[in-house]
């Protein structure tokens, strides 16, 4: 049995300690520190904002949707990977997701989170939010985002909770370990759960129903969320291909985001058995087909507007192309896609570090992805920009702007850091009893 | 309830329809607003026409004014004015870009310095042909894109046509000015700079005012001129007579000094609406810059300065 991994080894009590949540290191501190740091700074502009209203950004009457709302698209598309790991990976039986699947599932469950308050973050009246429900219309694209994205967020949720419940029962075997406060919130999450087979069958069909559930929700949350432009008159947005657009670019960034995710958790709880050179392989090829799967769907959403050049597309092409916006362009395509394809085709290439590496790439091209999705297009209206004052005609986003986008980054990685502290990242109960499968069928290949 | 005990409902109705004609003749001891019906007879009788045709007479004491443009329920004002369908046309040929429509429009709806809701933009379409000048409203599209996105029913379209704003309403995601082909919203990014006679009353949908922060704002065809019979405020301002307005079902428009039947002077001067291929169906339609009363370069000299406009406004501001 030379070949069976490492894991193969392990005893389910070495397992279990190996994958207690940790107390953070020094390491640990500084970086939730500085996360803390950076989200509290972006509450502060957020006061100005209130105190002063939107006019403490550079949004204007022509550029009315900045960087706010591509951040949103952001957080969307990142959120959409937990579909992609969960479920997908779970419905056609992928062995090898078991130490991803939480990973994927808390990143879902964080950038969803923060879209939706990024969002409130972006209206004139947040305090009128109430009025979506008082005086919803159902034909605005406004509210099929906020109903699929509300129902995104409670099947990840309960994606997320459900499995742990068999890790919650062991983590109170060890009260010792995991401190006083800590047990009580385990205690008050899953003391009911005795993993009776009973309880085990009506959580398995739980998880599979939310499996299959979360698949047409997850394309909906993205769908609909290219619909908020597509629904529009607007040159760059004005298009049938937007939904498979966004769709293909979210699998993108989100499987980017969670190669990232792997190799820090790795590195910094020394899950080196558990999160295999194997992990990245395989998330390796995946993301080169995704990149690709985009690339396509950039060729198809620039080749022909460029070809016809129709006078209401010509100038944004143009800017993008070779204006003041190809830089951030080629910048997405390049960083974004084409490079990472061609570290990824090679097997060295999807090594842990070089993984890492490229994961940093998609995430960053990504997010200037959406950001030339978002502001060129209004800077390019139908009829010309006059009677305005010189301020409205163009738009790099103010201070008070980048501290919240920033601020709502550094938050959503928070949330994530922090449930890393208080739960087991890696699923303890599925691990071992992966590995008891394992040793069964060793067994057997030996009697034999 | 002395006197006037035995005073018909009719001539009660009368008073209040005939009243703000005759608010001049009140007297001053009269407080208007008096909640009692004791009325001191002055002994001056006036002549008025019933609704019934008869000519009746009756003390001018009984004259009581009524307020100048009557409190509408929010229903009301979105139900809209029934049997109307509000037109505008606007004639290109007579156009010097004087921009009296943008300020008269600027200072009647007290739109933030800076921003307009009536632009009149130097157009030229293509690099041969004649340059215009192209005052631009509010389209009030018979299929609004605007309304079609509002989540909240903020913005919606009237059953005479206009298309409006409820600022009370609105929860600010601008997702109407994406929407919107013809740039023509604006939105109230800091805090409005009002009147005080303005800024306390309540929000009326017809009037746009008092616009509040974090709301969109937008050309609403003036329907509160429109109660009082009279016209839009860019439309009495013009002294080129280049906007039109008027009632489709009547099929008339009117510039304050012409009027013309709406039909024959599209048909006579192939009026035309702004980008017909969108389908958002306009209500706004243009006349050729043929044969024009003035040449473009005579609008030049208006060229449009809003930076300093704006930067003066938010001097005034920081002073206060």
């Amino acid at each position: 049995m030379e070949k069976s991994t490492s894991i193969s080894t392990l005893t389910s009590d070495q397992i279990t300690r190996d994958l207690l949540p940790q107390k953070f290191g020094k390491r640990g501190m500084i970086w939730t520190g500085i996360l803390i740091v950076v989200s509290l700074f972006g509450l502060f502009a957020y006061a100005r904002q209130l105190r002063y209203g939107l006019i403490v950004t550079h949004m204007r009457d022509y550029v009315s949707w900045g960087i706010y709302i591509s951040n949103f698209v952001f957080f969307v598309a990142i959120s959409l990977v937990g579909s992609l790991i969960t479920a997908i990976f779970r419905l056609t039986n992928v062995k090898w997701r078991t130490p991803i699947t939480r990973i994927a599932e808390i990143i879902a469950v964080s950038n969803i989170v923060f879209a939706a308050l990024i969002i409130v973050v972006d209206m004139g009246r947040p305090e009128r939010f109430m009025n979506l429900v008082l005086h919803g219309r159902i034909q605005s694209p406004i509210l099929w985002d906020v109903i699929v994205i509300s129902t995104y967020f409670f099947i990840s949720i309960l994606l997320l909770y459900f499995p742990l419940l068999p890790d919650l029962k062991i983590l109170l075997k060890f009260k010792k370990q995991t401190g006083k406060r800590l047990n009580k919130l385990y205690r008050f999450q899953g003391s009911f759960w005795k993993g009776t087979k009973e309880q085990m069958h009506i959580s398995d069909r739980s998880i599979s129903i939310l499996c299959i559930v979360i698949i047409p929700v997850a394309f909906m949350i993205h769908t609909v969320t290219s619909w908020l432009f597509a629904t529009t008159y607007r040159p760059g947005w004005d298009s049938t291909n937007f939904g498979a657009y966004f769709i293909s670019g979210a699998f993108l960034a989100g499987a980017g985001a969670v190669a990232v995710a792997m190799y820090v958790f790795r590195k910094a709880y020394k899950l080196e058995k558990y999160i295999t050179d194997m992990h990245f392989e395989r998330m390796g090829r995946i993301v080169v087909m995704l990149a690709l799967v985009y690339l396509y769907f950039n060729v198809n959403e620039f080749l022909t507007p460029a070809f016809k050049m129709k006078e209401s597309e010509r100038s944004l092409i143009l800017q993008l192309f070779v204006g003041s916006y190809a830089p951030m362009f080629w910048f997405a395509i390049l960083v974004g896609m084409i490079i990472p394809i061609i570290i990824l085709v090679f097997k060295k290439g999807r090594r842990p570090l070089p993984m890492f590496i490229v994961g940093i790439m998609v995430v960053v091209g990504a997010w200037f992805k959406r950001y030339i999705i978002v502001t060129p297009t209004l800077l390019h209206p139908f009829l010309p920009m006059q009677n305005v004052p010189e301020n409205f005609k163009y738009y790099f986003p103010s201070w008070e702007e980048w501290a919240i986008a920033g601020g709502s980054l550094a938050g959503a990685l928070l949330v994530i850091t922090f449930f890393a502290r208080i739960y087991p990242i890696i699923p303890i109960q599925e691990t071992i009893d992966e590995q008891n499968e394992l040793n069964e069928k060793n067994e057997k290949d030996e009697s034999k | 309830m002395n006197d006037n005990t035995n005073k018909s409902r009719r001539e009660f109705l009368l008073t209040g329809l005939l009243a703000s004609a005759a608010v001049a003749g009140c007297s001053d001891k009269n407080n208007p607003f008096s909640t009692e019906d004791q009325v001191a007879l002055t002994g001056q009788k006036v002549k008025l026409l019933s609704v019934d045709g008869e000519v009746i007479e009756i003390d001018k004491a009984f004259l009581k004014p009524v307020p100048d443009t009557p409190q509408l329920s929010n229903s009301e004002e979105r139900r809209g004015i029934p049997g109307k369908k509000f037109v505008m046309v606007i004639d290109l040929s007579r156009c010097k870009n004087l921009r009296r429509c943008q300020s008269a429009c600027n200072h009647m709806h007290q739109v933030h310095p800076g921003q307009n809701w009536i632009k009149v933009l130097g157009m030229e379409d293509a690099d041969h042909t004649a340059p215009y000048w192209q005052p631009t409203t509010c389209m009030h599209c018979d299929e609004p894109p605007c309304v079609k996105v509002c989540p909240v029913d903020a913005t919606f379209k009237r059953q005479d046509g206009i298309v409006l704003i409820d600022s009370d309403r609105c929860i600010g995601c601008r997702f109407c000015m994406a929407a919107c082909p013809y740039s023509t919203r604006v939105f109230n990014w800091e805090e409005p700079i009002l009147t005080e006679e303005v800024a306390d009353q309540p929000y009326s949908c017809e009037t746009s005012m008092p616009q509040k922060r974090g709301t969109v704002g937008k050309c609403d065809f003036c329907p509160d001129m429109s109660r009082k019979g009279e016209l839009p405020h860019c439309v009495s301002a013009c002294p080129n007579g280049v906007f039109m307005f008027g009632d489709m079902n009547e099929d008339s428009v009117t510039n304050g000094a012409e009027s013309f039947r709406f039909s024959d002077l599209i048909k006579d001067k192939a009026g035309y609406r702004l980008m017909e291929d969108l389908g958002t169906k306009p209500s706004v339609y243009y006349l050729p810059p043929v044969n024009r009363n003035f040449p473009y370069e005579s609008g030049l000299e208006n060229e449009y300065k809003p930076d300093h406009l704006y930067e003066d406004a938010k001097l005034s501001i920081k002073k206060n």
